[in-house]
């Protein structure tokens, strides 16, 4: 047969491929979770951005009275041509929230229960209504009322679409200067965080001191308690009665300075891992020839090490950034009356049940998130780039005098992050600071303390453990089909957006607009809201981006040909997967187990709309118990948060050794 | 299946492949290939990488199902069926190993829920690693395996089911030189003895001159010759066939009659071309074919003179078994050729470099082909 004769030959049929069972089961399950994530994350999402253009006005040409004073009923008149009259409303004065009431007596400045005057009362057209007693009425009709009826009146305000929220929001000093602190803070505690943790992960990638190990774990312990617990710390060191307050000679640690140590505290493992990652892949073999060039120890930092890292930097400072942004727990602690973006958001929703407000805050601190968000990801993408498989690494040489540096730098630090948990585990333990100082667990007594007691600390471990378990579950499932299925690739392309996508939205964001989906009485799943589930799901839904990364590194590095050589030999896909795909990714996914629990523990910010009287968190408490002057109690839960965290690293830690030991005995031999 | 005693390939075609052709995008990974394996044959794609052979296989496994044409399996149209629906058992580059299961739970795997007793599992995983030749590696898990005995276990894996036809897409290039020429003697042999239809894939000519029963040069997509081993060396049918297989001397000239072709300043008889006169032509010699004649001059009544010349040498190169020589003569417009001499040849004439032998480019051994570009 020659290439001559098949091209004179007629056209070959076109060929459909049969998709497999298999094909199909997989396609279903990725669907299946593609619905999850379109129920858990971009429906909520949706709901909230209408609600931040929904716009509530009382309409006041629609409602007509009739006065009767005895002498009869006087002309219709609008409730619009009375206000212009009495001059009681200013425009601005009739723009309200969804839940707006106005009585029409305000209208009429003569008026008193008592009197024997006679009111009817109707709307022009059905789209208003106003509630007598609480009585909605819609209709059309004239209604009659006593003047004592009367005053049981209210107006509804009715919704409309528009900008008129942003409007408000960007002609409100008090909420816009928001902004410009949340960015102030951010960009201050991201340039802090990363100029110290990039000093830290030089000094354990490149001198030979000694306790690196013990170093590296220090540096770890902020990632174990929740956001606002270096608040309480602070306020305990640096607070009206703190122990060392002299220190910041007249300055309030309530405010910016509180702010940003605390946001450097609870970042700096986050920073520090990504850039030790990045000072990790750099090549030995440049500092070889630097060596041979004779560039000194100052040249080579500055043309080899800080160009080698720099991606890591940049990424390191857009992940810092968001987590300050967007991180709640903390400014509310020792944010006194410092104005950040994400507390707005809570003084809005919970303070003032301004929803819409909420909702208008949400979409603003979503700009500078997706914003960090998007960069990060193409700065990522760089750096993968940059790695060659002929690297070497760098192996550092001992140099007594820079270890000697390195050694008392990273001692600084730890000091540091010790110090504030020393403190809270102190506070905890103290019975009343300053004026009795003997110790006594009476703080742990948390039955007598607002914030859920002891119910709140079991209903949190019970959260972590269903959302390590579901998310770890939905997390692997998702990522192998969406690894190892053929063909279908629309769906696993807008599957792989769908996943990236809880990375850029903030915890408070996400539950905020579980409350506009969630709560409406007519979603289906309306009755999930105010359970434990509901907490479930955004957990995980808000934690599922790096689950999703580290499921999809771990399935890379399988053979691709796994799949074709089970298909030949006629093996369905959840044989190979039970026998050996799973087997082989158990390390990675009991990380993503732990990493779902810890952070499950810990939130507060993904949680604080959503947890009911009978599904109060520990975190939260901590939370509350704060707000209601109860610190050391707080102090106390969050270090039982610790506490737990600390355990489950731990059972972690001896599980998956054991575990790797009976299923991964082919590793390494 | 594996219980006969394979003697061959029949003359039944078990898997007829027709005007396949394969895109990705706007690239034509395979254009309208059409080909016949016949029952028990060992076939070879060949050719280099980016020429479709791979695409071509992935297609029969229904991997990577072709965008047009037919493959008929044991005369079963299958061209749309997903893997899991056809009949092939089939051995990686990286054997796919699971590397959590042991040899023998690997071998197994295939053969599990297939209604079969645990013992017949058993009895069937032995015979397999007997079969391989692995009979005490069964307990060992792939990484504590040696990379030959590892391409072992996949093949023991393939053939478990006893499937009718085997794929094997490089299955010894990741393997190094000395235990790759010993499992390829292995491997032919166990295939001849199974009598199972098998194609594999290859960029390494030696591994299917040497193993294959047809071979299938593909170039861009299409296949440029189908033969033995034999048949593809000895009689090319395009340059690129010339120049893919072994060592070929290629000099650009012009054709001389239906059968001739002039180099330089030399008229030389060849092959038949059929190409018209004066056109750009390669002329190709395989470097064996050079025949020596001697030292000095012949008169010019000597019949044995056709194609004949003398040459000056340029440089030697001692290869064990023979000596590869390079030949030049002004007469050729520059060109140079290589030819390999015995050990014999070179003593007989007393070859130095700057000597001057006369050599003979046997008319039958001379082919022409029209230039690459064009074709």
């Amino acid at each position: 047969m020659t290439y001559q004769t098949a091209i004179a030959a007629p056209a070959a049929p076109l060929i459909k491929p049969k998709t497999s069972k298999d094909d199909r089961v997989m396609v279903g399950f990725i669907l299946v979770i593609c619905l999850y994530l379109l129920i858990s994350l971009a429906f909520p999402l949706y709901a909230m951005l209408s609600k931040s253009f929904s716009t509530y006005a009382f309409d006041l040409t629609n409602f007509e009275f009739q006065v009767n004073t005895g002498d009869g009923w006087s002309e219709t008149f609008s409730a619009a041509a009375q206000n212009e009259k009495v001059q009681r409303f200013k425009p601005e004065d009739l723009v309200t929230s969804s839940d707006g009431r106005l009585a029409p007596t305000e209208l009429f400045p003569d008026f008193s229960f008592r009197s024997p005057t006679l009111y009817k009362l109707r709307q022009v057209r059905g789209d208003t209504s106003f509630l007598f007693k609480t009585d909605r009425v819609d209709d059309t009709d004239w209604h009659e009322y006593s003047s004592n009826e009367f005053r049981r009146i209210v107006l509804r305000a009715s919704a409309d679409t528009g900008l008129d929220n942003f409007r408000t929001y960007f002609s409100t000093p008090a909420l816009f200067r928001s902004i410009e602190n949340s960015l102030f803070i951010s960009l201050l505690s991201t340039i802090i965080t990363v100029s110290l943790a990039f000093g830290f992960a030089y000094a354990i990638n490149r001198s030979t001191m000694r306790f690196k190990g013990l170093f590296k774990l220090i540096a770890m312990i902020p990632i174990l308690v929740p956001s606002l617990l270096p608040g309480i710390a602070l306020v305990y060191l640096f607070g009206n009665q703190g122990m060392i307050k002299g220190l910041l000679m007249g300055e309030s640690i309530y405010g910016p300075i509180g702010i940003v140590i605390g946001s450097v505290f609870f970042t700096f493992p986050h920073a520090l891992i990504i850039i030790t990652t990045a000072l990790g892949i750099s090549d030995g073999r440049l500092y070889e020839a630097a060596t041979a060039l004779r560039a000194s120890r100052w040249r080579t930092f500055w043309t080899v090490t800080i160009p080698g890292a720099r991606y890591g930097l940049i990424s390191a400072a857009f992940v810092v950034f968001n987590l300050v942004i967007t991180d709640f727990g903390l400014p509310k602690v020792i944010g006194g009356q410092y104005n950040m973006l994400a507390v707005d958001i809570y003084k809005q929703v919970i303070g003032q049940q301004n929803f819409e407000m909420g909702a208008v805050v949400s979409v603003v601190l979503l700009v500078p998130a997706l914003l960090a968000f998007g960069i990060d990801r193409y700065v990522q993408k760089k750096q993968v780039a940059q790695l060659s498989a002929r690297s070497v690494p760098y192996v550092p040489k001992p140099h007594k005098q820079f270890d000697r540096i390195c050694l008392g730098y990273c001692s600084l630090i730890a000091i540091f992050i010790v110090g504030l948990i020393a403190v809270c585990q102190y506070a905890a333990l103290i019975k009343f600071w300053p004026y009795n100082l003997s110790l006594s667990l009476d703080n742990y007594n948390f039955k007598v303390m607002d914030g859920g007691g002891w119910d709140s600390y079991t209903n949190s471990i019970q959260l972590a453990l269903y959302t390590a378990f579901a998310g770890t579950i939905v997390v692997f499932t998702g990522a192998y089909m969406v690894e190892k299925t053929n063909g279908f690739f629309t769906t696993r392309s807008s599957f792989q957006f769908l996943a990236m996508m809880p990375m850029a939205i903030p915890g408070m964001v996400l539950g905020l607009a579980y409350i506009f989906f969630f709560n409406n009485p007519d979603n289906p799943l309306n009755s999930i809201y105010g359970t434990l589930a509901i907490m479930v799901i955004c957990s995980v839904t808000h934690f599922y981006t790096v689950s999703h990364l580290t499921a999809v590194t771990a399935l890379k590095q399988m053979d691709r040909e796994f799949e074709s050589v089970a298909a030949s030999l006629k093996q369905p896909f959840h044989k190979l997967l039970s026998k050996v795909t799973v087997p082989v990714c158990l390390p990675s996914i009991l990380d993503i187990s732990i990493y779902l629990f810890v952070n499950a523990m810990t939130t507060v910010s993904a949680v604080i709309f959503l947890y009911s009287p009978d599904t109060t968190l520990a975190s939260v408490a901590v939370l509350n118990m704060d707000d209601a002057g109860d610190v050391a109690p707080a102090a106390a839960m969050g270090m039982m948060i610790f506490y737990t965290n600390v355990s489950a690293r731990l059972i972690h830690q001896f599980v998956s050794r054991k575990m790797v030991r009976r299923t991964q005995a082919w590793r390494g031999t | 299946m594996t219980e006969q005693t394979g003697a061959g390939p029949s003359s039944e075609v078990y898997l007829h492949i027709d005007r396949l052709t394969k895109k990705f995008g706007s690239f034509v990974a395979l254009d309208s290939v059409s080909l016949d394996v016949y029952e028990g044959e060992f076939i070879c794609f060949l050719g280099p990488s980016g020429c479709g052979k791979t695409t071509l296989l992935r297609a029969i496994a229904g991997l990577d199902i072709q965008t047009s044409g037919t493959v008929r399996q044991a005369d079963a149209d299958i061209s749309a069926l997903p893997p899991s629906e056809r009949d092939f058992g089939i051995v990686f580059q990286s054997y796919a190993l699971f590397p959590n299961l042991t040899a023998e739970r690997n071998i197994a795997f295939g053969l599990e829920n297939q209604k079969l007793e645990k013992s017949a599992v058993d009895k069937r995983v032995n015979e397999l690693l007997e079969l391989v030749g692995l009979p005490d590696q069964g307990p060992k898990y792939p990484a504590q395996l040696s990379g030959g005995q590892q391409q072992r276990i996949a093949l023991a894996r393939a053939l478990a089911t006893s499937p009718g036809l085997l794929l094997l897409d490089e299955p010894l290039s990741a393997l190094d030189a000395k235990v790759r020429a010993h499992l390829r003697h292995e491997m032919k042999d166990l295939q001849r003895r199974l009598g199972v239809t098998t194609v594999m894939v290859t960029h390494d000519q030696e591994e299917a001159l040497t193993m294959a029963d047809r071979i299938v040069v593909m170039n861009h997509g299409v296949i440029e010759q189908v033969g033995t081993p034999t048949n593809i060396y000895r009689e090319p049918d395009t340059l690129f066939v010339a120049d893919f297989i072994g060592a070929m001397n290629q000099v650009e000239g012009r054709a001389n009659g239906a059968n001739g072709v002039s180099i330089g300043e030399m008229n030389f008889t060849s092959r038949n071309h059929g190409l018209t006169s004066d056109a750009p032509v390669v002329a190709a010699i395989r470097p064996e074919d050079i025949v020596p004649q001697g030292v000095g001059d012949y008169s010019s009544s000597d019949t044995n003179l056709e194609n004949s010349l003398e040459v000056e040498i340029e440089s030697m190169e001692f290869l064990g078994s023979f000596w590869r020589v390079s030949l030049k003569n002004n007469a050729l417009g520059g060109a140079t050729l290589v030819a390999d001499l015995s050990i014999n040849a070179m003593r007989r004439l007393e070859v130095t470099t700057d000597s001057r032998i006369r050599v003979k480019l046997p008319s039958d051994r001379l082919w022409v082909f029209p230039p690459a570009a064009s074709a």
